[in-house]
């Protein structure tokens, strides 16, 4: 029995290798996220300590001089921007994202569902530099010709085309949500004589309320983080103002644009690094909501 | 309750199923119809300036072969990195892990980093493998970053396909004394393949056509064929961002050849992983 004494020494061996391997990769989750973390506050410091940038001043000013010889870097245009994009994109995405949701989980037969799926499962893989073409060469013109607008680069198109994108997140998720709604209460209040609708509204939207609610938070984190459709269809021009049809350089755009111009370790360099980390706590918080609300979700109909 | 009444409040319902019925299925229609819309514009633009010298020959003779070869590599290398590791995390996840709080800690973290801006990894890559590590702008410091942008998709497929193999198969292997990491090997893991094969793929034609992360750290417009990891390298998707935002576009048949090439590519891949999946599925029963 020495030779099976010393497999199954040999196996336990195996076993706390692999367990320990396999853990390790579990765990670089963390450690990439916190390494995300490190690396934007190390390299957004510089700026945020520097006594004529700061991050208040950097938050809250108005002007954007980068190149000057005083440069001044306040960004709250670019998050002004940022929230007037990512509100066209909401306001459109949210209603027809839910209202499809609904319409694929209680309404719609069963290759209805199937196709359906299929075609958001195409859009959401579609890469955002197509989207941003599309935009570019489709919708921008075709808002401008329609508003009689003096540039089809504005706040208002690049809102519509991330809606686009938006769109599969939100659908998909409330989808899922309305689907895990146990079958129990649909068949309960059908059978007390309410309708689709009725059963819809009264029943199912309610109780998957966290879930629809997850998706418009984790819609909102694709929306405001996406860097393509912006860069180009936005415009980019610096300004600070709430109208809808002008041009706008949203947060992530400033990064993209002029990352490629900044002298490396420089004061500029350091400042879209505190741009990258705002969008970070952003779609951080927004995650973290989502993620704590569906966890409850899933906790309320595990029993 | 007189039955006019009721009739009345039968017949309004009975509009109001039928109005919100053609409400939500407007909105799923329109969701539908633009997508096809958008599919047959790329086709209609795209497909005249598909031709063999275009996808073989270099940028100056008017062909893309260099994107194209390009986004080739930085998927290999993202699928290098990512899979064992995704893979990997998606069996502890679901074969290892107890139930708990760092469990629940680490499906956070997972969940967060589906979430982060793909222009923020662009900023992480930039921080971290250009310049820390000093791998340069190059095909190996866009494959690192574009790996921990798909990790999480891959993260989360693989668990999910193994959770969906029952438990009954695993303790039947392990009544028959096999150990746990023989039993993933040899039960589990078959059993789960075509679930888990699907996602990496999901997750690295997402990576395929990503921009802003490689912005930074791998790309270059006119850089010839990459011939060490250490190059930089052209990619389609920046090659159709550059293309479609110059002022004096020379040639727009280029940009949309380039969008119609990229989308196919991403929705053959797609559409194979998921027949796959679903023969796969159909052979399997439990």
């Amino acid at each position: 029995m020495k030779g099976g004494g010393g497999r199954t020494g040999r196996a336990r061996a195996v076993e706390a290798v692999v367990r320990a391997v396999m853990s390790a990769s579990g765990w670089l989750a963390i450690v990439i996220l916190t390494a995300i973390a490190a690396f934007l506050v190390v390299n957004a410091w510089p700026a945020i300590t520097d006594p004529n940038v700061g991050l208040v001043r950097m938050l809250t000013g108005t002007s954007w001089y980068s190149t000057n010889a005083q440069p001044e870097f306040g960004f709250l245009p670019y998050i002004v921007a940022s929230l007037r994009v990512t509100g066209v994109a909401l306001a459109i995405a949210v209603p027809v994202g839910i209202g499809a949701a609904v319409y694929i989980s209680e309404f719609a037969g069963r290759r209805v569902k199937e196709i359906g799926k299929s075609v958001i499962e195409f859009m959401a893989a579609i890469p955002s530099v197509v989207y941003g073409l599309v935009g570019v060469a489709v919708v921008g013109p075709a808002i401008k010709d329609a508003l009689h607008l003096p540039s089809a680069l504005t706040a208002l198109s690049a809102g519509v085309v991330l809606a686009f994108m938006a769109l599969p997140t939100i659908i998909t998720i409330s989808e899922d949500a309305m689907h895990a709604v146990p079958n129990d209460l649909r068949m309960g209040s059908l059978a007390l004589g309410n309708t689709r609708w009725q059963t819809a509204y009264k029943v199912i939207v309610p109780a998957a309320g966290s879930g629809i609610f997850a998706s418009v938070m984790l819609g909102l984190g694709r929306a405001i983080g996406e860097t393509m459709v912006v860069l180009m269809v936005a415009g980019g021009t610096m300004n600070l103002t709430w109208s809808l049809t002008d041009s706008a350089r949203p947060l992530t755009a400033v990064i993209a644009s002029e990352m490629g111009e900044v002298v490396q370790g420089g004061m500029h360099y350091s400042v879209l690094f505190v741009i990258g980390l705002t969008l970070f706590v952003i779609t951080f918080v927004a995650n973290l909501a989502a993620d704590l609300v569906l966890e409850r979700q899933r906790r309320r109909w595990r029993r | 309750m007189s039955a006019s009444k009721r009739g009345a409040r039968v017949r309004n319902a009975h509009l109001v199923e039928v109005g919100m019925k053609i409400v939500t299925g407007a909105a799923a229609a329109s969701v539908m119809l633009s997508a096809a819309g958008l599919l047959a514009y790329l086709l209609y633009r795209g497909l005249p300036s598909i031709t063999w010298d275009f996808l073989t020959k270099a940028p100056r003779y008017g062909g893309i072969f260099p994107a194209i070869v390009g986004t080739f590599w930085l998927v290999a290398g993202t699928a290098a990195f990512a899979m064992p590791i995704g893979i990997a995390a998606g069996i502890y996840l679901s074969e290892y892990a107890p139930r708990g709080r760092r469990t629940r800690l680490i499906r956070l973290s997972i969940a967060n980093m589906a979430g982060v801006p793909s222009i923020v990894y662009g900023l992480f890559g930039l921080a971290m493998f250009v310049m820390f590590f000093g791998f340069g702008v190059s095909v190996l410091s866009g494959s690192l970053t574009l790996a921990c942008l798909t990790l999480p998709v891959i993260i989360t497929t693989t668990e999910e396909a193994l959770r969906q193999v029952p438990q009954d198969l695993r303790q039947a292997s392990l009544a028959l004394g096999a150990t746990r990491w023989r039993t993933i090997r040899k039960v589990v893991l078959p059993a789960a393949l075509p679930g888990i094969v699907t996602g990496a793929i999901l997750g690295l034609s997402r990576a395929a056509g990503e921009t802003a992360p490689v912005l930074f750290t791998a790309v270059f417009f006119s850089a010839p064929l990459p011939m060490s990891p250490l190059d930089k390298t052209m990619a389609l998707p920046y090659h159709i961002y550059i293309m479609a935002t110059q002022p004096n576009k020379p040639q727009p048949g280029i940009v949309w050849g380039s969008a119609l090439v990229l989308v196919a590519g991403v929705t053959i891949i797609n559409v194979v992983a998921a027949l796959g999946r679903s023969r796969a599925r159909r052979r399997v029963t439990w």
